[in-house]
């Protein structure tokens, strides 16, 4: 049977997972222990979480540049809460991420019924998110509490020497519930019709304002959650953390096979893409010989494979607004 | 009477207004179920209009819509859709990027506990197009299927919500001869299940092929609703344009060897493209003016794309003074002095940020090529005779031309082509959209630059306009050229015979 040219993206996806994990347990013998896993899932939860979000905007043909910034300020405000008002941690988060979700709700209003470009509307909530994060606090501030001791304490044990942390753990579930949301959802489905062709689903009947807007509320929802870890991981918070993960989770997605005009592409993809940026930072380590920032010169390499790819597989569609004009 | 109770769909005195133009204007229309209803008229005549009115795209300023003899409102095309009235457009509106089996279900999957179906999704979706008789991977990406078969799943889709009206918006217009007849077979199964369907199109061949009866608009207006049976294809398109019945009006050159000899030879030999414009040969030399007659859709734009290079031919070349003319572009078609006046200028002609100074040159700036620059006094000179020769209405040349009126800008774009000195002008509908009093400067105007040597192709629907000042007309039909007349023979029963074969 012929493979659904829809699965080519996240097929070229795998092959490069398999291929640069496949490289790592034949060079280093440690590569192919639990433990290494374990620590890939863990290290990179909140920048999946994250992704995760950042694939439904970009399957809707958006951009949210806001996410970086939004996970640093949770972070602060969480410090806060927890240090500053004396609040349980849990109550903090509950907190955090609903503010962090009324704000991703904010600027999907203003992108939804003011028609303006997402880039400049997310950029505008990047910049002030950054700026809010100093207004609260000015330096980097441990989160002391015997519940963020637990948190990073959670462990379940794998086979060997790794294990699965809390935050690994709540990163799987995001990713399945990502998937779900997107694949078993009317909501999920009109993400993809948008980002396919925006004008066709309005003529479709689609809610396509509404949807916008339930975009960026999600996006603002798993960038918030995505700060929870990332504070709860690092049991700090700084005004100046996450400084670019906007454009990391951007390229998990797109290296996971999210076509990035939208319309097309896998919130699972974007797991992989993710623990692909994950293993080529591990194999950097293990190497030792050489510069982190060969990480940045192959996560460059891949996007460019990788955007030419989808080029190549979506030409066949241009075609056919060209024929039908 | 007992046809009146028929009626599914009937539109009461509509009128639609935008700013400035009175877009529909008491509009009355009638769909019986189980009949093929022809919608025509030109560009312009309010066909869409009219549709986008009914399905809720456009708030209806004027009239009532009733379906089943029930007043409704439909605020956007998901409530027509909901209400029983669906469309199919021209250009297919589905997503390319989704499977075939999502397009059809959108906003309509199976849901189990709140979550979606797909094994009952997809047989659905099945069972959809099996009615349609199409058999296809409800799976793949709909993009990778031909664009016949993405206009049947879109009607697969408007048919499986209900509908009782179906209105088709041109669904023929990029389907071959084949293709056609699966459609036409579709239509007929769906009119003996009782669905009244809309079906605008522009080619009368298919209009008398398929429907029952036909609703003729005009400039927003209703000319009337006629038995297709009854009405002779001649009286169609009198109707269509709009003759008045107004007798042979005298035409320019009288005796033919007045232009002959004189000024440059452009010959067009064979030039036509697949399925946009079977090959036309066409002569024109200096000081004549040949007027492209023929009905919307008939290949009177595609000649005029493919002469200037803006569609690729795939056959035939065009000759200057026996050279031929390299047409790989606009800009080489410009290089070799050839201009084109598109037919929708806000679109592809204008540049509405720009000043009329500004859009004056550009033309002679892309001839002259960008890296020799025309100095700033030389332009202000150049366009300050332009606006006072063609008599822009301007207060001067540095307003943008997205703020004047419709035939001070048609005037802008010849000024443009004038400055540049052309051979060989071709202007696609000039007159289209501009009052009467321009209307007049810019046929006087088309006269004269013929007297100074210039070649003209003139395309138009309004024949008055072409009988007025063509030395030739080459009539246009189902993309291609069927006849050429001269001299004596430029009358518009002639031109309407040539259109209607």
């Amino acid at each position: 049977m012929k493979i659904n040219e829809r699965y080519y993206p996240l097929l070229a996806t795998l092959a490069v997972l398999a291929l640069l994990y496949g490289y790592g347990i034949v060079e280093h013998r440690a590569f192919s222990d639990t433990y290494v896993l374990g620590a890939l899932l863990t290290d990179n939860a909140f920048l999946i979480i994250t992704a995760v979000g950042m694939t439904f905007v970009i399957l809707s043909g958006g951009i949210d540049l806001s996410v970086g910034s939004m996970i640093a300020f949770v972070g602060v405000l969480m410090a806060e809460l927890v240090t500053g008002f004396g609040m349980h941690p849990l109550v903090a988060v509950v907190i955090s991420i609903a503010v962090g979700t009324l704000f991703g709700a904010f600027m999907g209003v203003i992108i939804a019924k003011f028609d303006i470009q997402p880039f400049i509307i997310t950029l505008a909530g990047m910049f002030f998110l950054r700026g809010m994060c100093f207004l609260i606090n000015l330096d980097s501030v441990p989160i002391d509490h015997p519940f963020v001791a637990d948190f990073s304490g959670f462990k379940i044990p794998l086979p060997g020497r790794g294990w699965i942390s809390a935050a690994a753990l709540l990163m799987l579930i995001t990713v399945i519930g990502g998937v779900i949301i997107a694949h078993y959802t009317r909501f999920g489905r009109n993400v993809y019709a948008i980002g396919g062709d925006r004008q066709s689903a309005e003529l479709l009947g689609i809610p396509v304002q509404g949807t916008i807007i339930r975009v960026y509320t999600l996006s603002g929802f798993f960038s918030a959650l995505a700060g929870v870890v990332f504070a709860f991981y690092t049991a700090s918070a700084y005004p100046l953390a996450a400084v670019g993960v906007e454009l990391d989770a951007i390229a998990a997605v797109v290296i996971g096979g999210t076509l990035l005009t939208g319309g097309m592409g896998f919130v699972v993809g974007t797991f992989f893409g993710g623990i692909i940026m994950g293993v080529i930072q591990t194999l950097i380590a293990f190497d030792g010989s050489l510069n982190s920032w060969w990480t940045k010169i192959m996560i460059g390499a891949l996007l460019f494979g990788f955007i030419v790819l989808q080029r190549l597989i979506t030409r066949s569609f241009s075609g056919m607004r060209a024929g039908a004009g | 009477m007992s046809e009146k109770t028929q009626s599914v769909l009937s539109v009461r005195g509509a009128g639609k207004f935008f700013p400035g133009v009175k877009a529909l204007q008491d509009v009355d229309f009638d769909l019986r179920s189980g009949e093929i209803h022809a919608l025509l008229g030109e560009n312009g005549a309010g066909k869409s209009t009219l549709i986008k009115v009914i399905t809720g795209v456009h708030p209806r300023d004027a009239g009532t819509v009733l379906l089943d003899g029930q007043e409704i409102h439909p605020n956007h095309p998901g409530d027509a859709q909901a209400l029983g009235i669906s469309t199919v457009y021209q250009e297919v509106n589905l997503v390319p990027t989704l499977s075939v089996a999502e397009n059809l279900m959108l906003e309509r999957q199976t849901l189990k506990f709140g979550f979606i179906s797909w094994k009952k999704t997809e047989s659905d979706a099945k069972a959809a197009l099996e009615t349609l008789g199409l058999d296809i991977d409800v799976n793949r990406p709909l993009g990778s299927y031909s664009v016949a078969i993405q206009q049947l799943v879109a009607i697969a889709r408007a048919v499986a919500l209900d509908a009782r009206v179906l209105i088709l918006d041109e669904p023929t217009a990029s389907l071959d001869a084949e293709e056609i007849r699966t459609l036409f077979r579709i239509m007929n199964e769906l009119r003996a299940k009782g669905l009244g369907i809309v079906f605008v199109t522009h080619f009368l061949d298919q209009v008398y092929a398929i429907t029952d009866r036909i609703t003729v608009l005009r400039n927003g207006r209703l000319v009337g609703t006629f038995v297709t049976k009854e009405l002779a294809q001649i009286d169609l398109i009198n109707h269509m344009l709009g003759r008045e019945l107004a007798e042979v009006s005298s035409h320019r050159h009288q005796d033919e060897s007045n232009f002959t000899g004189k000024g440059r030879q452009i010959q067009i030999k064979n030039l036509g493209k697949k399925r946009v414009l079977e090959p036309v040969t066409l002569d024109l030399s200096g000081g004549e003016i040949v007027g492209l007659a023929g009905l919307l859709g008939s290949g009177r734009t595609e000649l005029s794309e493919l002469i200037f290079g803006a569609k690729k031919a795939d056959s035939g070349l065009v000759f200057l003074d026996g050279e031929p003319v390299m047409l790989r572009s606009p800009r080489h078609a410009i290089r070799s002095g050839f201009g084109l006046c598109p037919e929708d200028r806000k679109q592809d002609g204008i540049v509405a940020e720009l000043s009329v100074r500004e859009n004056i040159m550009l033309a002679l700036q892309g001839r002259r090529g960008w890296l020799r620059p025309i100095a700033r006094a030389e332009q202000q000179k150049t366009a300050d005779e332009m606006i006072k020769a063609l008599g822009i209405a301007t207060p001067d040349s540095e307003k943008p031309v997205g703020q004047l009126s419709g035939g001070n800008q048609q005037k802008v774009i010849l000024a443009r082509w004038l400055v540049s000195k052309p051979i060989f002008l071709i202007l696609d509908e000039p007159t289209r959209g501009i009052d009467v009093g321009a209307h007049a400067d810019i046929i006087k105007l088309i006269k004269e630059l013929c007297d100074e040597g210039l070649a003209l192709l003139v395309a138009s629907s309004e024949l008055e306009e072409i009988v007025a000042f063509a030395d030739r007309v080459a009539v246009m039909r189902d993309r291609q050229k069927v006849s050429e007349l001269t001299g004596a023979e430029i009358t518009q029963d002639k031109i309407i015979e040539a259109i209607a074969r």
